[in-house]
Formats: C-alpha cells, structure tokens, sequence
C-alpha cells in the first residue's frame, strides 16, 4: 500500500540519500523526491489513511481530504520548483534542510491530531532555521537564532494549547475550535505566530532577508502557508480573523514602500497577502474559505518567482538593496521578464493567477456586509501592485543604471522561475484547473467584466500614481536604511530593559553580598575558635579521653534511664 | 572586471521611456472613458461614482507614499542600528 505512505517519509528518506550522495546522484535524487511524492499523493485516497496507537493517544498520521490534498500538492509543486532553483549548489546542508523542511510541511497539513501537528510544526523550526545558518555571516547568525527562538516558542505554546484542549474537550483531534476555553486561544496564538500575526510578524521580515538566495525561496513557500492552513482547518468563520487579517493586508504596504531590502519588501508584501487568506478564513464561507486557500496556492508560486528573482540578482550582484541596484534587465534579461510575470500576478492583473483567487475573499468581503473592511483590501490590493508590483522590477531591473554588467542567472535557476511563471499564467488563463481543486463547493466565475474593468481601472491608476510621484520627486528614494518595527521591542527595548533591570539588581545585589559577608566573617570567626588551630574541637583527643568521655556517657544514660523509671 | 557595455539597451533610449508612458497615459484615459458606457453591476454603495475605482486607486498610492515617507521621519535609522552595541 505504497500510496497510503504519508508523503513526509518520501521526503525524510530522499533527504537522507542526498546527504550520503554527490554529484549528478544527488541531482537525480533532490528532483526524484517530489516527483515520487506527487505521484503518490494523485493515487492517494481520501480518508484517513495511517493512524498509530501511542499510550491511550490514537494519533492521526495521514488525513487526506480534499483540503489537504491542496496543500499537499502546492507544497509538491513548491519543493519541486524549489529543488531546481537549489541545483547548482554544492552545499549539502541546504539541500538536505531543503528536503526535510518540505517534509515537515508535508506532515503537518496531513497531520489529524494536535501531537503529530505540534511534532511536524517543531521540525519547520529546526530543520528551516539551517537555511537560514547556511549563509553562514554573523547576522544571518544571529537572525536565525531569533527566528529559531520564536518558531519553538510558537511550538511550545501550540504544544500548551493542546493539552489545555484535551482537558477541555477530551479530544487530541485537528478539527475546528471554538474560542470557547484557553486552550483554543492558545492554540490560535500558536497558529498567529507562524502566520505573522500583526505584532508577531517580524520573525518573518528579520530572517527571511537573512538566508541563501535559495534557503529564501523555501522559506516563503512553507511556513506561514502550513499556518493558513492549519487556520483554514481549526478556525474558518471566526469573525476576529477578519479584522486581523484587515490590518494584515494593510500596515506591512508602508514599510514595504520604504525598505530598501528588496527581500525584505518581498517579505513585507508577504504578510499583506497572508491578510487577505487570514481574512477569507475569517469570513468563513465556501466563497471565502475557497478563495483564501486558492490564494494561498497562487501565493507560494508568484511569491515564489518574485523571490527567486530576487535570489539571482542577489547572486549575480552580490548584493539585494535597492539603493545599489538599477539596470539590470540589460543583463539580465530572462530574469527581469520572468520577475514582471510574477508581479503581475502578485498584483492580480487579469490572465494572471492572483487576479482568480483575490478576487474571491473581496467579493466574499461584500456579500458579508463589510462595506469599510473591503475599502481596506482595497486600499491594500492598490498597495500591492506599488511595491511588489513596480517597486521590485522597477528598482532591480530599471531604474536608474547602478552599472551592474553580470551574467544571466544560472539555466537551473531561469527554469526554475520559468515553471513558476508558467503556473502563473497557466492559473490566471484557465482558473478552473486550480478550483477544481477547492474544497468548498464554488460557483464563481472570475472573468467578469465588471471584475476585470474595475481591477484594470484600479492598477492601472496606481501605475499612475507612481509614475507621477516619481516624476515630481516626491516618491522617497532608495535609502541604506533600517525601519523600526515592533521587533525592536525585543531587539532593543527588551534588551534595554533587562540592562535597566539589571542596574536595580545589582545594586541590590551588592548590597546583599555585603551583608552576607558580614555574617559568614561573624560565622567563620567562631568557628575559628572553635575548629581553628588549638580550638576545642579540632585538637586530636587521645583514645583514653575519648574511652572517659564514652564512659561517662553511657553512665549518663544508665542513671537517666534508673531515675526516670 | 565585465567589459563595458557599448551595446545600446531599450531605455538608453529617453523617447521610449516617453512612449511607455503616453502608453500609461492612454491607457488611463481609456478606462476611465469605460466608465461612461458601462454600468457595473454593484454590490458596494461607492462603485457606481464615476471613475471610483482609478480614483481609488490613484488616492491610495498618493496616501501610502506620504503616510510611508511621514514613517520614515520617525522609524528610519542607519541600516547596522541593531549591531552597533
């Protein structure tokens, strides 16, 4: 029964051949574990297809739906498409993390129950984290352990979650929780973290930036789309989402303007599309919840193009800000046109697939009566196409010539972003391939001319405001620049507290420390007396002292004992 | 060093810089003459105002660059701010 093998143990043993193998094996080898999968996961049935018993615990290994299912073949498609991008390296750490990452991201949207989740949500921590390690600079570093840090936290509180919800409920099960106990609170912040909740989001912004031009690539594709996922399953139509979801698609646009990191825009940009998935679960209906996860489909793969762009510039350049960088569609053409695709499809242009699957939460975000939330997404969708969709070929690709004159990006690398543009287009053209996928019941057709006027009208007047900003000198260039965000409460803040915190102490400390001295000198003093050289107590007895004072003793006792009979 | 580029790129070029944008431009202008004839079906009280949604989009990238460059007053800081201490 080789189809019912959860698909995270085709990825575990492939990456295990990769680190023992070399060369044109390993090629063979990181290209063969998705294929193998994915043929595996098309002939899998739906139901639940491995459970083991652990204890009293009946753990659910390998659920498959039609929820699921998605996921399981967007992540095929992503390590696949990933894997091509990561050929020509000779590194095996990346290539090996690469696999297990996958993997862990593969068991934890077939995971049933909330242990094997929480296992599989611990691996994307430990196994991601080296993609990061692997640029192997100080800050990359230091980033990955801060990334690490709150990955696990992330872990540990889902981890809490669940055992507050077994004692709730008596159930283990990866079902839909209502807000009714702590437990499912914490289990929702637990999701909320890896989501990049506002306020929890800047692990994403400060690692992501910090890894391989490849570990990046993987990154944006697994994690915060396992925590959308386990959204969509534990908590479709709770109405909070749609408000956080709201400020998702809207605060990260104005960082995105003025960072100078093109990786870190990217990363920014990723956030605001997380909104508008966290926002369709909210809503919660079939519309919503559809076009929340189709988004989140779309999304892993223009993402996934815009940053594999990014990566080849900054291979080929050896640097990704955008205050050094202009002109390089001069040589690196392919890279520049595959780059447009994506961000025309991050933008939801017409014929590309954002365009399909965004549309479906802003419609479902009217037809629920939240006239003001859609003027967000709105405001958001219009945001979109200004930083990812100009802001990122434009400052990379055009521009003014920084005077780059490097070669084109590697043959791996363009095929890699080629397949992803192709989906792109091939998604955005013929949208039914991916809704026959949904797991909701849909009746919805995107290609109406009331949709397409109106996104056309609205993108094309931002491309308006653009140009016109940048003309009249308004629009703020490209600075070597730093933004603060909330993760300077822990990257600052916290460590100035705990430096102000420590001045208290160690005042009191020292004046603690002080006073015991005193009294262990007072203590030492009378043991001196006592124990020191010629003290009664530390002088050697002779034995016929020791036999007297035994003697009288026992004698002691003996009258003792005779007078108090 | 890469030998200098004494080839002739797209954009070398100021006049198709120009027709990219009067392209834009004509673009614009095009969509929202649609408006005059075509009469979207609604479902959010706003849509049917002439040229809302260029108008909208105009006006939200007009206010994401001055609210951003208004940030940027306040957050922005040398770009090692977190590794010099």
């Amino acid at each position: 029964m080789l189809t019912s093998l959860p698909p995270f143990i085709v990825f575990f043993i492939g990456a295990l051949l990769a680190a023992l193998t070399r060369g044109a094996v390993r090629k063979g080898i990181l290209i063969g574990t998705p294929v193998v999968g994915a043929i595996m996961l098309l002939n899998a049935t739906h139901g639940i297809a491995v459970q083991v018993e652990i204890l009293d615990y009946t753990l659910i290994v390998h659920r498959i739906d039609k929820l699921s299912l998605l996921f399981g073949y967007l992540f095929h498609i992503a390590a696949l498409i990933g894997v091509i991008y990561a050929l020509h390296l000779r590194d095996t750490i990346q290539h090996v993390a690469a696999l297990l990452y996958a993997g862990s991201a593969l068991g934890a949207v077939f995971a049933g129950d909330l242990i094997t989740l929480f296992i599989f949500w611990e691996l994307l921590a430990v196994t991601s984290v080296f993609l990061i390690w692997a640029r192997r600079t100080e800050r990359a570093y230091r980033a990955g352990f801060r990334y690490l840090i709150i990955q696990v936290l992330s872990g540990v509180i889902l981890m809490a979650g669940a055992a507050l919800n077994y004692y709730a409920t008596g159930s283990l099960a990866f079902e839909r929780f209502d807000l009714q106990h702590a437990g499912s609170w914490l289990i929702l912040l637990a999701f909320g973290i890896k989501c990049a909740f506002p306020f929890l989001h800047n692990w994403l912004t400060d690692a992501y930036p910090e890894a391989t031009p490849t570990g990046t690539v993987f990154l944006s594709a697994f994690t915060t789309k396992v925590a959308v996922y386990a959204l969509a399953r534990g908590f479709p139509g709770t109405e909070l989402l749609i408000y956080v979801g709201a400020v998702m698609t809207c605060f990260p646009i104005f960082y995105a303007v003025i960072e100078n990191d093109l990786r870190r825009v990217l990363a920014y940009s990723m956030i605001n599309q997380v909104g508008f998935m966290v926002c369709g679960i909210g809503i919660g209906t079939d519309l919503a919840l559809n076009g929340a996860v189709a988004h989140a489909f779309n999304d892993v793969i223009f993402k996934g193009v815009l940053m594999m762009s990014m990566g080849a510039v900054l291979l080929r350049t050896g640097t990704i800000n955008g205050s050094e960088l202009g002109g390089l569609y001069k040589s690196m053409p392919k890279t520049a046109g595959l780059c447009i695709v994506g961000a025309a499809s991050i933008s939801a242009f017409p014929l590309f697939s954002g365009f399909v699957s965004k549309s479906m939460v802003m419609v479902a975000m009217l037809e629920q009566g939240h006239p003001w939330l859609w003027l967000m997404l709105l405001f958001a969708s219009a945001g979109v196409f200004h930083h990812a969709g100009i802001k990122i070929p434009y400052f990379a690709f055009f521009a003014h010539d920084a005077g780059f004159r490097v070669r084109e990006a590697p043959g791996n690398m363009l095929l890699a972003m080629s397949l992803g543009a192709t989906l792109c287009i091939l998604i955005g053209v013929y949208p039914s391939a991916l809704y026959r996928l949904l797991p909701y019941s849909l009746d919805y057709v995107p290609y109406h001319a009331t949709h397409v006027i109106a996104q056309m009208q609205l993108l094309f007047f931002s491309a308006l405001a653009f140009t016109w900003l940048k003309l009249s000198g308004i629009y703020p260039p490209e600075l070597p620049s730093i933004n603060i965000d909330a993760e300077w409460l822990y990257r600052r803040g916290g460590r100035r507290a705990m430096c102000a915190l420590a001045a208290v102490f160690d005042s009191a400390d020292a004046q603690w420390r002080v006073t015991a001295n005193r009294g262990l000198q007072a203590l030492r003093s009378v043991a001196f007396r006592s124990h020191g050289p010629g003290g009664l107590l530390a002088d050697a007895w002779p034995t016929g002292r020791v036999v007297w004072l035994v003697i009288a003793t026992l004698g002691f006792v003996l009258i003792y004992n005779y007078i108090s009979r | 060093m890469t030998p200098p580029d004494r080839q002739k790129h797209l954009f070398d070029n100021p006049s198709n810089t120009k027709r990219v944008l009067y392209a834009l431009y004509a673009i614009c202008a095009a969509l929202l003459a649609v408006d005059f004839f075509y009469h979207r079906h609604i479902s959010h009280p706003w849509e049917p105002l002439w040229g809302f949604y260029g108008l909208y989009g105009f006006t939200a990238c007009i206010v994401l660059v001055l609210v951003a460059k208004f940030m940027r007053k306040h957050l922005m800081r040398r770009d090692d701010y977190y590794d010099a201490d």
